[in-house]
């Protein structure tokens, strides 16, 4: 075992992952984080806290995933290189474990030009794939990036991201392949739509015998209406809504029903697909489908490990 | 080239305020082939203070003056005794040449009147865009000829991130993504097989650690006058 959480043990003994998301709050409210926390956590094996995600402030990821552990949640902490350089990145996943978190999510960012401080001075100093170096060189090496000796164990469950479906293309299994050999053991894909293009992009994946080396959960973006479901096709990076889908929701008398019918869908495809070891559920804003989906996916209860 | 561009009207006549006798400076090189600081631009800036109504009240007098290179001693130093007789020195060269103009014209104040932008190409008229950050440690070898650093918004070193779309950064959609430039032209050359090794973390010690830096040659310092702004 690398870090021993939830996650790990749940994948390691082979069992298909769920694992969901929280976005910690515009504000201080502990509060905040634990309502959403109450509604995914009996339906995951793990709960992924954003970092900032969209470059818009909000509550530490550290400090969200903290709240989740105090109530017996397994969270997986994101971290981006957007906002911290080499000397805090190692100090934060130091302290991150010190409270007890085992899973940390290693991410570039999205860009600080599109959140709320456009005027930010942005500091990728490392990037992903050397975050992940950093990771594994702090617990398997006790080491820090400078070679100077860490203090102790550095227990991490290492996670990384990947979009099948941003460009080029072509590169994206290789890109996946150097994750991995970064020391990547576990990864969360982009959204989900198609799941035939998603599976070409994973038999490239089980051709490099990269499933075997890292455990894969695909994304899973639940749609509320025709509206999101344009938007994600038309704006959101790295995910791809085929038309027929975008057509779908609009035709559909309850857009939220026909929403659920095409997730329950796509997770029943991607349950088929080789090498994906589970899924995760990105509902930002909409936890309350969680448990549904979850559960009409046939995939409740959560083993207990 | 380092590009500029010249700073708003009013935000040049407000620094100017206060002062009897201007002399604009232009630079001959590289802010001339950019088309912001060279002679014709001295020109175009002079008659616009000339006809603003305000100048003209406090009846401000301009002096125009374009030198071949403010980032070198040699060309300044034929129009230190010229400038000092004027109460302010308005430099269009960019930031380095308005430093070392600084440096010699002490106790005449000299002031910027551009915005130095990037060390950059133009691409087609009118359109001048970054290529170079002077980091001090070159991977084009590795890329293609395409520059990570400066070129892609988060300075990736290991590929493109999940935002590159069509060639396009998650940025904006004017700006195309790096990594996209990087893979297609290292298929070109043939050489795809680089972007499998992972590139390890860079020492920023030669760039951005925020330290001023200094380019030092043994084989030349000492021989011709040690320059001021050089250091070990
Ligand atoms: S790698 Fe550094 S020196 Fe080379 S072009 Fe980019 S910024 Fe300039
Ligand atoms: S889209 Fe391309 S250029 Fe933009 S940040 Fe990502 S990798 Fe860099």
């Amino acid at each position: 075992m690398k870090a021993g959480t939830n996650l790990e043990k749940v994948l390691e003994a082979g069992n298909f992952a769920v694992t969901a998301e929280v976005g910690p709050p515009k504000g201080a409210s502990a509060n905040a984080v634990q309502k959403k926390c109450e509604v995914v956590k009996s339906c995951s094996d793990a709960i992924n806290v954003t970092d900032n995600q969209t470059a818009v402030v909000r509550m530490s990821s550290t400090a969200g995933a903290v709240l989740l552990k105090q109530m017996g949640a397994d969270p997986v902490m994101q971290m981006t290189c957007r906002d911290r350089n080499r000397i805090a990145i190692q100090s934060d996943i130091l302290g991150a474990v010190a409270l007890g978190i085992g899973n940390i999510l290693a991410i570039s960012g999205d860009h600080h030009i599109l959140g709320n401080h456009p005027g930010a001075k942005g500091v990728f100093d490392i990037d992903s794939m050397q975050l992940i170096q950093t990771m594994k060189m702090l617990r398997d090496d006790n080491q820090f990036i400078c070679g100077d000796k860490v203090a102790g164990d550095v227990p991490i469950f290492i996670g990384a991201v990947e979009s099948a479906f941003s460009d080029p293309v072509e590169f994206r299994v290789t890109r996946l392949a150097k994750k991995v050999n970064a020391g990547a053991d576990f990864i969360q894909t982009q959204g989900v739509f198609d799941v035939e293009q998603f599976a070409k992009w994973m038999k490239g994946v089980t051709d490099r015998g990269l499933d075997e080396q890292t455990h894969i959960l695909a994304g899973i973006i639940p749609m509320k209406s025709a509206g999101m479901a344009r938007y994600m096709r038309d704006y959101v990076s790295g995910v791809y809504v085929p038309d027929e889908l975008v057509k779908r929701m609009e035709n559909a008398d309850d857009a939220k029903e026909e929403g659920l019918k095409i997730m329950l869908e796509i997770i029943d495809q991607l349950e088929d697909v080789d090498g994906v070891h589970g899924i995760h559920i990105m509902a930002v804003g909409w936890e309350d489908i969680v448990p549904v989906i979850v559960e009409k996916a046939g995939l409740l209860p959560r083993p207990i490990v | 080239m380092i590009v500029g561009e010249r700073k708003p009207f009013d935000e040049i006549t407000g620094m100017l305020n206060g002062y009897k006798k201007v002399l604009i400076l232009g630079c001959g090189t590289c802010v001339s082939v950019c088309m912001a600081g060279g002679a014709k631009e001295v020109a175009v800036l002079a008659s616009q203070l000339r006809m603003d109504s305000g100048i003209q009240e406090k009846g401000v007098e301009i002096g125009e003056e374009t030198i071949q290179r403010q980032c070198d001693r040699e060309y300044i130093e034929p129009i230190v005794e010229m400038a000092k007789t004027y109460d302010v020195v308005l430099s269009m060269a960019c930031g380095a040449g308005v430093q070392l103009l600084s440096d010699m014209l002490v106790p005449t104040p000299v002031l910027p009147a551009l915005n130095t932008s990037f060390i950059g190409i133009c691409e087609e008229e009118g359109v001048w865009a970054e290529r170079c950050r002077g980091c001090g440690d070159c991977m084009l070898g590795i890329t293609g000829g395409i520059c990570p650093v400066a070129r892609c918004a988060k300075t990736l070193f290991n590929g493109p991130c999940g935002g590159s779309v069509n060639g396009i950064c998650e940025v904006s959609k004017d700006t195309p993504c790096a990594w996209q430039l990087v893979y297609d032209r290292l298929k070109a050359l043939g050489k795809l097989e680089s972007l499998e090794e992972i590139q390890p973390i860079r020492d920023w010690g030669p760039s951005s650690s925020g330290i001023p830096r200094g380019v030092y040659r043994e084989d030349m310092a000492g021989v011709a006058v040690e320059s001021e702004g050089s250091s070990k």
